[in-house]
């Protein structure tokens, strides 16, 4: 029967070509215009790691308490981490993928007679960071989870500073000077410089400079005594002991931290875990407060510190706006079309179809348009991202990425709206009785 | 014209009117707000630096040999700058307006501060505020006295040596209005360490940050006397007059050439370039959201076309009768035409409630500024336009059908 239908659908929009076209081109249209500009909103909305940012999170401690309570409202712990939380975090290594992150400005002293040394910036970081982070590699990778522990000199190298230093090529397994010490390259990336440097916002600010150009593992580089190059927030009338001995016993804040939690559960146990261990601490006498901690995802954290602007994300609002607008005016051409063939109902129901089987021509007619416009849709979509990689500037092109998941939403959405309009007229037509229709045409 | 027969057949459309007054009511309320938040971009693309820069040039080098004194360099090459013919000032820079990268230094107004007041970005170089042509407003310039080789500072800066550390800075007037409202900036100390106390000896009209992405912090803005040594970071820039800017360019590249062949320019470009380059994202933004109103504009035309037509053709008949019964072809005309007016202005005023809704709920939600009542009329006029454009082409057919008609059977 479904064939038969198909054809009857055919015919029928064959009849009105126009308005057909009108109706997938509609659809087509909007599917293409809001997936491609909400994939361009999106990317610039300060999300530069939209397909991960849902599973990374940043565990704030307080390890300051309630009497460094600034301004009104809920106290908020600090927004780092001392050295004493941050090493038992990593110790306890509760997440999928974890690290604790600081800033370094060392300099690397390029082999070679007469050459100036480069001054640097970079993090000390564990070597989960780079899988957590999808941190792109040209060559080579990380270093091994044992490198963290031994605080081995190894290091991970940027694009350009590999271009700098060894001119090119694969460098992995050479050794660079830094700050007088030798390193062996693990890994060099791909040119890599997320904007907002959403690991490490606290430091960073977030925006500007042109991407770090080395990683350490964090423990070398404290054993080392590369200097922390980002903020020290340290709790009122406390003023650390001298050097790195001092900052890692104080409770002032230094060290960024993210983790990577995959799903509901996982950050439920997750926040417990960070109860646990505050309360832990209460016992133990370092806090004489009760457990306030904080466990936001990325994005939410990137509110929090007012890194991005906010007018971006509006334009995602815009971009679904468009996407409503277009199903609207499907559905009313759609109506229009099919509220007008009660007479045609008429004569089939006259002739002996049941109310079903017209219910199940017209819903196929409205299927028909809605995946054809769909189909347009996909079509389009393809168009506009070409279009979009093409007129955009680099950066931000590269940071639209279409959501497969969220397109097949679209479409699926698409055909529904279309179906649904398709619904109610049938629904209207089909309960009129056949003789009074045929009547009154 | 008649309202009341449009009315009344409207009626008999209850449905797909109501569904085109929503489209148009969405379209009008995206629309206002695009237009809003484009508005906001091209303000942003607006914002002014404070300095001349239509005059200036920045040239950044890199030396394959480092050389034996990079300050000494520095001199060299500025003492060369100054000599090509055209160059009016010369200046050495760690960073530069609207540049993106920047030097910030947390400010304390009181060294035992555990939280900085605010992050405020840090110029340093030579001769800065004449050459990028930033008014005085009180105060003195920072003179060579004041200076000290950034190396020095930074050793110092770890001995605790205030003897080797710069004693002044320079800030901007919006940097001192909002650390001390309605007070006399000139001597008030402020902390970048603390031990590294800084009294304000000259306030700028205007400098904007490197690192302008709020709006509001723009002109936190300060000048350090610290001489900056040869390093990849340091920029040279160069005011000269707007026509001479090109033949500038080349001849200081030459002249720098001169002081050592082996160096390479990493960096070559006069401000407007700057300035392109760090709101090229807001343009690209602005020239989306001009996409989206036009796409949605053309859809919500194509879905009155597409109605209309179809109405028209459901309606031939009466049509002809209309006609037969003396109506005249602007009469058909009319009613097409009003009616769609009609369906427009309905839109169109639950679009203004709908768009002042949506603002609401984007200032309560994202930090955006009320929606100014300019906006409104805007989408208002684009709509009608629109709605009577598209309907044009149907009204017309229908106006074009003969008397005739009514005559014959369906």
């Amino acid at each position: 029967m479904f064939g038969y239908y198909l054809d009857l659908a055919l015919r029928s929009l064959k009849r009105s070509p126009g308005l057909t076209a009108l109706m997938m081109l509609a659809i087509g249209f909007g599917v293409a215009a809001s997936m491609t500009t909400w994939s361009v909103f999106r990317g610039v909305s300060g999300d530069p790691i939209p397909w991960k940012s849902a599973q990374l999170f940043v565990p704030q401690i307080d390890s300051w308490g309630p009497s460094q309570k600034s301004g009104a409202g809920l106290h908020e712990p600090p927004d780092a981490l001392a050295y004493a939380d941050a090493i038992a975090l990593m110790h306890d290594r509760r997440a999928a993928l974890q690290s604790a992150i600081y800033a370094v400005a060392p300099t690397v002293l390029p082999a070679g007679e007469g050459r100036s040394p480069i001054p640097v910036f970079g993090f000390g970081v564990y070597g989960e960071f780079f899988p957590m982070l999808d941190v792109p590699f040209r060559y080579g990778s990380g270093w091994q989870a044992g490198d963290d522990g031994d605080g081995a000199p190894v290091i991970v190298i940027s694009d350009a500073l590999n271009r700098q230093v060894f001119g090119g090529g694969n460098s992995v397994g050479r050794n660079i000077d830094l700050d007088g010490r030798d390193y062996r390259v693990t890994g060099v990336l791909k040119p890599w410089n997320p904007q907002p440097m959403f690991f490490d916002v606290v430091d960073t600010g977030g925006f500007g400079g042109n991407g770090p150009d080395v990683f350490v593992p964090l423990q070398r580089a404290i054993a080392s005594g590369m200097e922390n190059a980002g903020a020290v927030n340290c709790p009122k009338g406390v003023q650390p002991g001298a050097g790195y001995a001092g900052l890692q016993k104080s409770n002032c804040v230094w060290l960024a931290y993210m983790v990577e939690l995959d799903d509901e559960s996982a950050v439920q146990n997750y926040r417990q875990y960070l109860d646990n261990y505050a309360s832990v601490q209460q016992k133990l006498g370092r806090f004489d407060w009760p457990p306030n901690n904080r466990l936001r995802d990325m994005r939410a954290f990137l509110d929090h510190e007012h890194v991005v602007p906010d007018d971006t994300r509006v334009s995602l609002l815009v971009a679904l706006g468009l996407l409503l607008v277009c199903l609207v005016n499907t559905a009313g051409l759609m109506l229009a079309k099919f509220l007008r063939r009660s007479g045609e109902i008429g004569v089939r129901r006259a002739l002996g179809a049941s109310r079903r089987a017209i219910h199940a021509q017209f819903l196929t007619e409205a299927a028909v348009i809605g995946v054809g416009g769909s189909a347009l849709g996909l079509l389009l979509t393809a168009i506009g991202v070409f279009a979009v990689n093409r007129m955009l500037p680099p950066r931000l092109a590269e940071l639209a990425r279409i959501e497969p998941a969220l397109l097949l939403l679209t479409v699926v959405v698409a055909i529904a709206a279309s179906v649904l309009a398709g619904l109610y007229p049938t629904f209207r037509a089909a309960r009129v009785q056949p003789a009074w229709q045929l009547k009154t045409n | 014209m008649d309202i009341l027969p449009i009315l009344s057949t409207l009626r008999r459309h209850k449905l797909t009117a109501w569904l085109l007054i929503l489209e148009i009511a969405l379209t009008c309320a995206i629309v206002c707000n695009a237009v809003f938040l484009i508005g906001q971009r091209l303000e942003r693309m607006d914002m002014p630096s404070g300095v001349a820069e239509h005059e200036l040039l920045q040239i950044q080098v890199a030396d394959m040999v480092a050389p034996a004194n990079p300050y000494a360099r520095v001199a060299e090459d500025m003492a060369v700058l100054r000599q090509v013919p055209g160059v009016i000032s010369v200046a050495s820079s760690n960073q530069v307006p609207f540049g993106s990268s920047s030097s910030n230094s947390n400010i304390r107004l009181d060294p035992a501060q555990v939280r900085w007041t605010l992050s405020a970005t840090t110029y340093f170089g030579e001769n800065l505020p004449k050459t990028l042509g930033t008014r005085l407003v009180s105060g003195r310039d920072l003179e060579s006295s004041d200076f000290v080789d950034v190396d020095v500072a930074m050793k110092a800066l770890g001995t605790g040596d205030a003897k080797h550390l710069p004693s002044v800075i320079l800030i901007t007037q919006t940097l001192a209005e909002r650390l001390w409202p309605g007070q006399n900036p000139l001597g008030h100390i402020i902390y970048l360490a603390p031990t590294v106390g800084l009294r304000v000896v000259g306030v700028l009209d205007s400098l904007v940050r490197p690192n302008a992405y709020d709006i509001s912090k723009a002109q936190y803005t300060t000048i350090v006397p610290l001489r900056m040594g040869a390093n990849k970071d340091q920029s040279y820039l160069i005011r000269c007059r707007p026509e001479d800017r090109a033949h500038v360019l080349d001849a200081a590249l030459a002249a720098l050439k001169k002081v050592d062949p082996q160096r390479v320019v990493t960096t070559r470009r006069s401000f407007d370039e700057v300035r392109r380059k760090f709101f090229q994202d807001d343009r690209a933004m602005a020239g989306m959201l001009v996409g989206v109103i036009a796409a949605l504009l053309i859809v919500t035309a194509l879905g009155i076309v597409g109605l209309a037509s179809f109405w028209v053709a459901q309606r031939r008949r009466t049509i002809g009768v209309r006609r037969a019964l003396g109506a005249t072809r602007r009469n058909i005309l009319n009613y097409f035409q009003t009616e769609n007016f009609l369906l427009a202005t309905i839109g169109i005023a639950l679009g203004m409630a709908l768009a002042y809704a949506i603002n609401l709920f984007l200032m309560l939600h994202y930090e955006l500024p009320r929606l100014p009542a300019i906006y409104f009329p805007v989408g208002a006029i684009a709509l009608w336009l629109i709605g009577q454009l598209a309907v044009l082409g149907p009204a017309l057919r229908a106006a074009a059908v003969p008397p005739v008609v009514a005559t014959r059977s369906v």
